[in-house]
């Protein structure tokens, strides 16, 4: 391992877009980014991903809506929000004057739904879609999408030929499966520009008071680095079954270390979620971490790391030999 | 969708050194260097603190009322808050030592509304949630308002800021549930005299939820408003996850989840759908989203 390297190269992309550093909020936990707005430029980060947004206004679930759990907490939120026309005029108005980089999430009822809003998206000032068939949130399991592969690939193709092709459009998968890679190939198959991994488990907590379940929804998602070894786990059976595809990795991010885990399973780029419950400036604090740890380890962009731990032990030791040879090529020119 | 603007004051993010504990019954007083805090905050506002240190398995903050701030001079500001022993988060603060450091997030939420000069206002706190209350009193009586102040507890131990309300105001009224300290019964009782002793034309409150309902009733039979602190489960206290929500109708007569961190944590009693906390009511805004 090589000591000293001074800079990393932190650009990365996913599909056709350009990121100036692969550190992203998560769904579901910066809003629309107004409000860690307050805390930094939400421009100095990779992106925004905003909660996922439906048609039109819902309430979500009743409370309570949290609990936590060991390193982690469940989550019954159920998706709400303001509906899209709210959101186009207010939020997606605001991150575009703030200059950030938009990753809009989109859910849907059925594919008539997400159709609809990958539509009304069309000409809007985003830079992703990241379709969210996989919130565990609903009240039947049975609209969780990303369980089946069919019903998945129908959702994302029909999204694929809906929204601006200009647009990359991820498809947002759950752990809560036997075969991920399988959903993976199918989204794939279907038209996908890549994939986000992973949505929360679900989960449940029965409060030993009441003797009854936690949450008013009662099962909820659970997320937080808790669930950090299935997130990088799916990200590894991912990057195998479809190499070619950008991965976005989350699950249990809290810091640069962790967000390297992600990387050198095959993400080209990661979203912190629940740690920004737990530091508002996680996200920013991430990307200098993630930079020292790449640097520690003698990487020289950030690129480079992406599946670095599919390759063999000769194949990672040809990559720093090269750097070397760089490097000397480099220093004997100066001379 | 949300019809009350944010926070008027911008939240920070500091670590401040624990400069004074002190024990009061089953409290626990927190003095913390926290000027950037201690700049913003009006009374009604709160603190989010980290707690379990930087490896915990403890991920959400935990929230606290504001008590008070001392702004910086000759040395930095301070913030003070109360805690009681609850759970986890709270038995570890229990712990702290002065000269530990903390890190805190605030001031967040909306404060208390302040109402015109020499407008008479009855304050009502449930245990530890009188502490958001005296700093709000000393600001009435600043601006000439006569004030009277109700304080109660299940238990005498379980009572917060007697003598500080008691230098504040002279006199004030105590209730324990179990008449351990004070008259028996509770904070509601001795309210509805004291709205009219004074002529009260303002309520507020802090304290536990089902407390807080039944100010609001009081003070909508006397026909004036109480302005009412809650205490919602909190995820991240700065408005993102929406773990928080209350049904509240606005002015406009339509109902809505808004998050009582940073549209609350005071509300205006008559506004907040009490009976439907904990439920989606078919008529609340998006329940037919589904
Ligand atoms: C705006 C606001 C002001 C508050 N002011 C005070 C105060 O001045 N003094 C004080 O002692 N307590 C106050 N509380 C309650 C305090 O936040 C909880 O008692 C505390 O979070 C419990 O933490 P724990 O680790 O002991 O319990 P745990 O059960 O371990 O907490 C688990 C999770 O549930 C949340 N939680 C548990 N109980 C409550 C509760 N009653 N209210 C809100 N969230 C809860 C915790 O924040 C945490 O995220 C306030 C709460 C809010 C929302
Ligand atoms: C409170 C909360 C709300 C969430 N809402 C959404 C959502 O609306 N859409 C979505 O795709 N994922 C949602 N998620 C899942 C996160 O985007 C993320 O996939 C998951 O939490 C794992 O990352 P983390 O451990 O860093 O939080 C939510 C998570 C939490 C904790
Ligand atoms: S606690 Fe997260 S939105 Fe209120």
């Amino acid at each position: 391992m090589r000591t000293t390297q001074p800079t990393v190269d932190l650009r990365t992309s996913l599909a056709s877009v350009q990121l100036a550093n692969p550190v992203l909020t998560a769904s579901g936990c910066a809003a629309a980014g107004k409000e860690l707005g307050q805390f930094f430029d939400v421009a100095d980060l990779g992106g925004i991903v905003t909660k996922s947004i439906m048609m039109r206004p819902r309430s979500g679930r009743a409370t309570p809506r949290m609990a936590e759990t060991p390193s982690g907490m469940l989550n019954s939120i159920g998706l709400q929000g303001p509906g899209i026309d709210s959101f186009i005029a207010n939020d997606l108005k605001w991150l575009k004057d703030n200059g950030a980089r938009t990753v809009v999430s989109i859910a849907g009822h059925n594919t008539d739904e997400f159709v609809n809003l990958a539509k009304r998206l069309y000409n809007q000032p985003i830079d992703l879609l990241e379709v969210n068939i996989s919130c565990p949130n609903v009240e039947s399991r049975g609209q969780v999408f990303a369980c089946d592969p069919l019903a998945a690939s129908r959702v994302i193709s029909a999204v694929r030929r809906a929204a601006n092709p200009n647009v990359p459009i991820f498809a947002k998968l759950t752990p809560d499966v036997t075969d991920i890679a399988a959903i993976a190939r199918s989204v794939a198959d279907a038209g996908a520009d890549g994939i986000s991994l992973i949505n929360t488990l679900l989960g449940m907590v029965i409060d030993l008071d009441t003797l009854r379940p936690a949450l008013g929804g009662i099962t909820g998602g659970l997320s937080g680095p808790a669930i950090r070894p299935v997130a990088v786990r799916c990200v590894w059976q991912v990057h195998q079954a479809v190499p070619h595809l950008p991965l976005l990795g989350m699950g249990g991010i809290k810091t640069g270390r962790d967000a390297l885990e992600f990387i050198l399973a095959g993400a080209c780029a990661v979203s912190v979620g629940t740690a920004v419950f737990h530091d508002p400036t996680a996200p920013m604090r991430i990307i200098g971490e993630l930079r020292d740890e790449l640097a520690l380890r003698g990487f020289a962009s950030l690129t480079d790391a992406v599946g670095f731990a599919h390759k063999s032990a000769a194949e990672q030791d040809g990559y720093f030999a090269g750097l070397a040879r760089a490097d000397a090529a480099a220093i004997a020119g100066e001379r | 969708m949300t019809e009350l603007a944010t926070p008027q004051y911008k939240p920070v993010q500091e670590t401040g050194e624990i400069f004074d504990l002190t024990r009061f019954g089953e409290y626990l007083q927190f003095t913390v260097v926290a000027p950037g805090i201690a700049e913003a905050y009006r009374p009604g506002q709160f603190v989010a603190v980290a707690v379990g240190g930087a490896d915990t398995s403890m991920l959400l903050r935990r929230s606290f009322a504001l008590y008070g701030v001392k702004p910086g001079g000759d040395y930095a500001g301070t913030i003070q808050f109360v805690i009681a022993a609850k759970g986890k988060g709270t038995r570890w603060l229990f712990d702290r030592r002065p000269g530990d450091s903390l890190d805190l997030v605030g001031p967040l939420g909306v404060p208390f509304p302040v109402p015109r000069n020499g407008t008479p206002a009855v304050l009502v706190g449930g245990g530890y949630g009188t502490a958001p209350l005296l700093p709000m009193a000393e600001l009435l009586i600043a601006a000439d308002s006569e004030v009277e102040m109700i304080i109660g507890a299940a238990t005498a131990d379980r009572l917060f800021g007697q003598l500080p309300a008691k230098r504040l105001l002279g006199k004030i009224t105590v209730t324990t549930d179990d008449g351990s300290a004070g008259q028996r019964g509770w904070v509601t009782d001795p309210l509805p005299s004291a709205i009219e002793r004074l002529g009260a034309e303002i309520v507020y409150a802090c304290g536990p939820m089902g407390m807080l309902r039944a100010v609001g009733e009081v003070a909508k039979a006397h026909a004036i408003p109480a302005q009412v602190a809650v205490e919602e489960s909190m995820a991240c206290g700065i408005g993102v996850c929406m773990t928080c929500v209350l049904p509240v109708r606005g002015s406009d007569g339509v109902s809505r989840f808004v998050r009582s961190c940073v549209e609350g944590p005071v509300f205006d009693a008559g506004r907040i759908r009490w009976a439907d906390v904990g439920s989606v009511p078919a008529d609340l805004f998006g329940a037919d989203g589904n």
